[in-house]
């Protein structure tokens, strides 16, 4: 039942009570406790939107960073992971299995600012051994949308 | 729908039989529907996703690499032998990929085949009334009879075994059955459709089964005819692509039966067809290896919007029978007095919503209109509360 509700909120998140509540047939009152039950044990994170910046002219810059570590004893990789995705720059922040242990997303205004957060607080942190940082040139698909286009295909007005 | 010949004298020569069958018997509210601008329609009886985009991948690729020329009559062998194995699958029934499928263009084209297969003139078909709207013109332009029995919404618009048996006569040739069925979204019961069979094998008819709805059913199960007892030896299959994999556009699909009547199929489709567009093919047999998952996403995300088209229309005071299949209701305007089609007109012309009229299906069709579901949610709801607005102005109280 939860899943069902979540499933139509992480495709819009906009999307009411009473429409959850017609879509599954779970009674209105029963939605929103399970909703409100979601939000506090952080099954649900947080509702936000998903941005084409590109439209508003706000320069924005992302780079991808992987990251080497040096494992910790007892805590593994978990701390040194917990001293980088405590930074408001990291947008998203994975372990990853392959050549490096992290991966890290980061977004800033400029392409300094990037190049500060790797050169003087990502590879001063104790446990970091080796960066790669790949800027983004152009973004395609975020979070399951397309960015450009979806162009609307027309289908005839009525198909008996 | 009316199959009167079109009265206008024209420059050239039109056969008996094409004057025979009616463009459409709902031409007006069509003129209508073209001419008004900023309509919501829920009257596309097609998905509104585009085809998953593997299927599609798989066809560029085949075309790039060269896969432009015509197949086999029957369809490409490596496509035959999935479907064999699908309907192994889903139906538990072994089709011999060489001489019992044969793929078409459509289950439009299947029915046409198989209509023009097994029809001496004026031998008879049964149909479902309402039903599909090219049922009766495929069996007429094929010589052949329909003949109509009424189903209704307090029996789910499901037919009775008993309804056919009193319809049968010397010249009865088989059954057509279309089930979950358009334009009424009912499905048809295992027991109920074991009756049927049993009708069949007493009087030794063919059964024609439409299925191509088939993976689009909520919360019941889809009983395939074939599968019932000693069926498969008496019954034509037409499935198809289009509805559950949303490919509309490809026309694929397929006819499996006894190989007598696929051989007799094949002769005019050779004739007239050659062979199904070889990229839709490859995208058919995509479609069949991994295509599960693209389907079964969809029918999820219909069932959400069945719930609120349902509920919708019930809130708005129309009656509307459970549809557990396709993605239509069919809901009851009989509380506004009017007939369907004038129920269409208005409410295309005072709230810009299209529905189609129950009449537009058959006889039995009057007195409901068909609301296609497979549209965005956003439209389903403004086209509720449109038609809210519409049918508070002309309920008849009590």
């Amino acid at each position: 039942m939860l899943k069902d509700i979540l499933k139509i909120l992480q495709s819009d998140a906009r999307t009411t009570t009473k429409q959850i509540s017609a879509m599954t047939g779970i009674p209105g009152t029963e939605v929103t406790r399970l909703i409100k039950q979601a939000e506090k044990d952080r099954t649900i994170l947080k509702y936000k939107a998903i941005v084409n910046w590109d439209k508003v002219e706000d320069e924005q810059v992302w780079a991808l960073i992987e990251v080497k570590l040096t494992p910790e004893k007892d805590v593994g990789f978990d701390s040194i992971a917990e001293r980088i995705y405590r930074f408001p720059q990291t947008r998203t922040v994975y372990l990853i299995s392959g050549t490096y242990d992290l991966f890290v997303l980061v977004v800033g205004k400029t392409s300094h600012e990037i190049a500060d957060f790797v050169s003087q607080k990502l590879s001063h942190i104790e446990g970091v051994q080796e960066t790669v940082t790949q800027f983004v040139l152009k973004r395609y698909k975020e979070d399951g949308e397309i960015i450009d286009g979806k162009e609307e295909v027309k289908r005839q007005p009525v198909i008996l | 729908m009316s199959t009167k010949p079109r009265k206008h004298p024209g420059k050239y020569h039109i056969s008996q039989r094409a004057k025979q069958i009616s463009p459409s018997g709902i031409r007006k509210f069509f003129d209508l529907l073209a001419s008004t601008e900023g309509v919501i329609s829920l009257g596309i009886g097609e998905p509104d996703y585009a085809t998953p985009w593997h299927i599609s991948e798989a066809a560029i690729e085949s075309l790039a690499k060269g896969y432009t020329m015509y197949t086999s009559n029957m369809g490409m062998p490596e496509l035959r032998q999935e479907l064999s194995r699908y309907l192994k699958k889903e139906c538990n029934l072994g089709y011999d990929p060489n001489s019992e499928l044969l793929i078409t263009v459509g289950v439009s084209e299947g029915l046409d085949l198989v209509a023009r297969a097994i029809l001496n003139p004026g031998d008879e078909i049964i149909i479902p009334d309402p039903c599909y709207v090219s049922y009766s013109s495929c069996i007429i332009l094929a010589g052949g009879t329909p003949i109509m029995v009424p189903t209704s919404e307090e029996n789910n618009f499901e037919m009775s075994a008993a309804d056919i048996e009193a319809r049968i006569t010397g010249k009865t040739r088989a059954i057509l059955i279309g089930y979950p069925a358009n334009p009424t979204g009912a499905v048809m019961s295992k027991s109920k459709l074991a009756q049927i069979a049993e009708v069949a094998r007493q009087h030794k008819l063919l059964v024609i089964s439409d299925e191509i709805y088939a993976k689009l059913v909520y919360g019941v199960k889809h009983t395939c005819f074939a599968a019932l007892p000693r069926m498969k030896e008496s019954t034509v299959l037409l499935g198809g692509f289009s509805k559950a994999y949303a490919m509309t556009g490809w026309r694929i699909g397929y006819a499996a039966a006894p190989a007598e009547i696929i051989a007799a199929m094949t002769k005019i489709h050779q004739y007239t067809m050659m062979c199904a567009s070889t990229m839709a093919q490859v995208a058919a047999i995509e479609a069949l290896k991994s295509g599960e998952q693209s389907a079964s996403d969809m029918v999820e995300d219909y069932n959400r919007r069945r719930l609120v088209m349902v509920k919708g229309l019930r809130d708005i005071g129309l009656s509307c029978f459970e549809p557990h299949g396709a993605f239509y209701a069919f809901p009851s305007i009989k509380v506004t007095g009017m007939t369907s089609e004038e129920f269409a007109e208005r409410l295309l012309t005072e709230e810009k919503v299209a529905v189609v009229p129950g009449s537009a299906f058959g006889r039995c069709g009057e007195g409901y209109v068909r609301c296609c579901y497979a549209t965005s949610l956003a439209d389903i709801e403004e086209a509720l509360s449109r038609m809210k607005r519409f049918v508070d102005r002309y309920k008849k109280e009590g």
